[in-house]
């Protein structure tokens, strides 16, 4: 038998190896799976994480896939470092790209120079507003911003479709649920000709710098962090907890319309009713897989992007479900979660025979408890 | 028009039993201090479990049972990392919707479209042909009856008997119970897994008899408006009654109003049910102090003993 003893303190060395830990055990439990469906583990988990980094344009189709993921993933894990739940970030992500296109739209023929940035700022507000809506309504009406921002994610979805299918769908387009071709003043612009890899894939890094910035160095960042660790501590600190939520609301939602006006400004190029394979909830794990740090969500962003290419790879040379890429994901969170006992915590070999023990406080907490009898006894 | 009220009525309650039955699994998961977010992916394992042993066996009553088997499997998943791990219980519960949806796409993947198992309406002899309550009261499957069933069974539960005394303890103040010499884990696990079985059980209801088949992410949400009604509830079994069917007329109004062809996009209208939630949630909870009155204390923390 064992159990768990606090340390005291948390770990610095399983901080940074319970991630490591955990894409092992997923990797593990990936190739599991990909024996339970029939295939032989070993190079279905090469096809599914290797292959796709190997092949010509594996590393830029990574980067495409990983910028949405980088940027969300660190502007999430300021919000979590504050506390705030916003896991809405594909709907902040969804609208973005729908002010973000209603702009491209509107004004096709306007120069690049006049076009682009009001494309960007569009993109940024629409996030921000969907944001704000789920600030608003926990500062001010305590509407918990988990279920405020996930039902706003739904309703963005529904209105692009509404959009696509009905007042923005393009007249030349036969009759599918698109809008017309941004034109080439609209388009973000490509950093490496005909590789795909746009000022997105650029931009993402920098944003999670400036996020690391803002979270350690800051005054506001210290703020941030002491609401989200220790909200009693910053109401005698005199911070102000409603602006704090604000601040982490708009900033993540801000970048989330970022990261959606560069998708389809970029790869897309045109709105459609799937500008997202699940990039906002993806970003999510990004954000604890980067140990809820900026510059982590980098390494993370990468990781889950391979999961995507993943997918497809398994999907055309597998013909597997590319469903493979969430399931790898969900145990990817799993495993994360189950690893990160190990930071504050120890596993101790104890002798089934004891019956009882001296009861300890838990390591958050200082009430002394004192002798009790153990938790089976009535 | 009595032939008008009487579908409607009829259809109501399909659309509303799923949200009945997922959110009377929560409250008592979350009136036991656990906080579950993963209802949506519980529901759509127990519908794609339901809907497969439906279809391989032709046996609903198998259906149903497999759907609450994968519901609660699935919490045993949560349980693990939350009770026994620690784990943030928000975060795992997102991650149990992000696997659940996976997971049910995959083992989903060759049952799309095709026809399954359907869970037959039982017409209670004599009784049923009573005009409009006839059908509406006794012309369900059982699976409607069993909601309110399980509804009473819970009130009961939770405030006629010692165990539910103990769970609402264990809810309000772990450490209390656990010094007291409770087994706040254990409670923990049996309530969390109740609330599995019940999504489950309402994602089972989902596939073997409101729609009825399969489809990838066929829930739509409504584990999370599951999971919003309790909130709306308060905390309190039979306020869900009323949530649930609220939720449930909006949801077959909306289809209704598409149905006969008013001149709403289908898209807008379909996400009324969503903003409804949002509206109802603000109300409800912008009286702090009801919350506070009503929120099971312990609500979303970790449980630490040294046993």
């Amino acid at each position: 038998m064992f159990r768990f003893e606090p340390r005291g303190e948390a770990s610095p060395f399983w901080t940074y190896a319970s991630p490591v830990l955990a894409i092992i055990l997923t990797v593990l439990g990936t190739g599991i799976i990909f024996m339970m469906l029939g295939q032989a583990p070993l190079p279905a988990v090469y096809t599914f994480l290797v292959a796709p980094l190997v092949d010509g344009g594996g590393l830029a189709a990574l980067a495409i896939k990983a910028a949405p993921l980088i940027m969300m993933g660190a502007g999430l894990a300021l919000c979590y470092r504050t506390s705030v739940w916003n896991i809405g970030a594909e709907g902040q992500f969804t609208v973005g790209a729908i002010t973000a296109g209603g702009m491209a739209l509107a004004m096709p023929d306007a120069p690049s120079w006049l076009l682009y940035p009001a494309i960007l700022l569009a993109g940024v507000l629409g996030g921000a507003i969907v944001a704000a809506i789920s600030a608003y309504l926990r500062t001010e009406l305590n509407v918990s911003e988990i279920l405020s921002s996930l039902m706003l994610t739904y309703i963005a979805q529904l209105v692009l479709i509404y959009l696509v299918t009905g007042p923005w769908r393009d007249p030349m387009g036969f009759g599918f649920p698109q809008t017309a071709m941004f034109t080439s003043s609209a388009a973000t612009p490509n950093l490496v000709e005909g590789t795909g890899v746009h000022l997105g894939c650029l931009v993402a890094p920098m944003i999670a710098l400036v996020m690391w910035v803002i979270l350690s160095k800051s005054v506001l960042g210290f703020q941030l962090r002491v609401v989200g660790e220790a909200p009693r501590a910053a109401r005698f600190g005199g911070f102000s907890e409603r602006n704090l939520v604000w601040v982490a609301m708009l900033v993540s939602g801000g970048i989330a319309g970022l990261a959606g006006t560069f998708e389809v400004t970029g790869p897309i190029g045109q709105l459609t009713t799937e500008i997202s394979p699940g990039y906002g909830f993806t970003a999510i794990i990004v954000a604890f897989l980067g140990r809820l740090h900026p510059i982590g969500a980098i390494f993370a962003g990468l990781l889950l992007a391979l999961s995507y290419l993943g997918g497809n790879a398994a999907q055309i040379d597998l013909g597997m479900p590319n469903a493979v890429t969430s399931i790898f994901q969900g145990i990817l969170l799993f495993c994360l979660l189950a690893c990160d006992i190990l930071i504050l915590y120890r596993v101790k070999i104890v002798r089934p025979q004891i019956t009882t023990a001296e009861a300890e406080p838990a390591p958050p907490k200082s009430i002394p408890v004192g002798n009790q009898s153990n938790g089976t006894g009535q | 028009m009595i032939f008008f009220l009487t579908s409607f009525f009829v259809s109501v309650m399909a659309a509303s039993t799923p949200l009945l039955l997922a959110a009377t699994g929560e409250l008592v998961t979350e009136r036991a201090g656990v906080l579950n977010l993963g209802v949506e992916g519980m529901m759509l394992v127990g519908a794609v479990s339901g809907f497969v042993v439906g279809h391989l066996t032709g046996s609903t009553i198998l259906g149903v049972s497999a759907a609450m088997i994968g519901g609660a499997a699935l919490s045993l998943v949560f349980s693990f990392l939350t009770l026994t791990l620690l784990s943030n219980q928000t975060a795992a519960g997102l991650a149990l919707t992000i696997f659940g949806r996976g997971f049910s796409a995959l083992m989903g993947a060759g049952y799309v479209g095709i026809k399954g198992a359907i869970l037959p309406k039982l017409f209670i002899p004599l009784l049923s042909e009573i005009p409009f309550f006839g059908p509406v009261l006794f012309g369900q499957d059982a699976l409607v009856y069993l909601s309110f069933i399980i509804l009473a069974g819970v009130w009961w539960f939770l405030y006629r008997t010692h165990g539910g005394l103990v769970l609402r303890a264990v809810g309000d103040s772990h450490d209390a119970a656990h010094a007291i010499g409770y087994p706040v884990v254990q409670i923990r696990l049996m309530a969390t897994m109740f609330g599995g079985a019940m999504a489950g059980l309402a994602g089972g209801y989902m596939s073997l008899a409101y729609s009825p088949l399969w489809a990838e992410n066929m829930t739509a949400g409504r584990g999370w408006i599951a999971l919003a009604l309790v909130v709306f509830a308060t905390w309190r079994p039979l306020w869900l009654l009323g949530g649930a069917y609220l939720f449930g007329a909006i949801m077959y109004l909306s289809l209704y109003v598409q149905g006969i062809g008013v001149q709403v996009p289908s898209a807008l209208i379909s996400a009324l049910p969503y903003l409804v939630t949002i509206v109802v949630l603000a109300i409800i909870s912008r009286d702090r102090r009801k919350i506070r009155l009503n929120q099971p204390a312990c609500l979303g923390k970790s449980f630490y003993a040294a046993t």
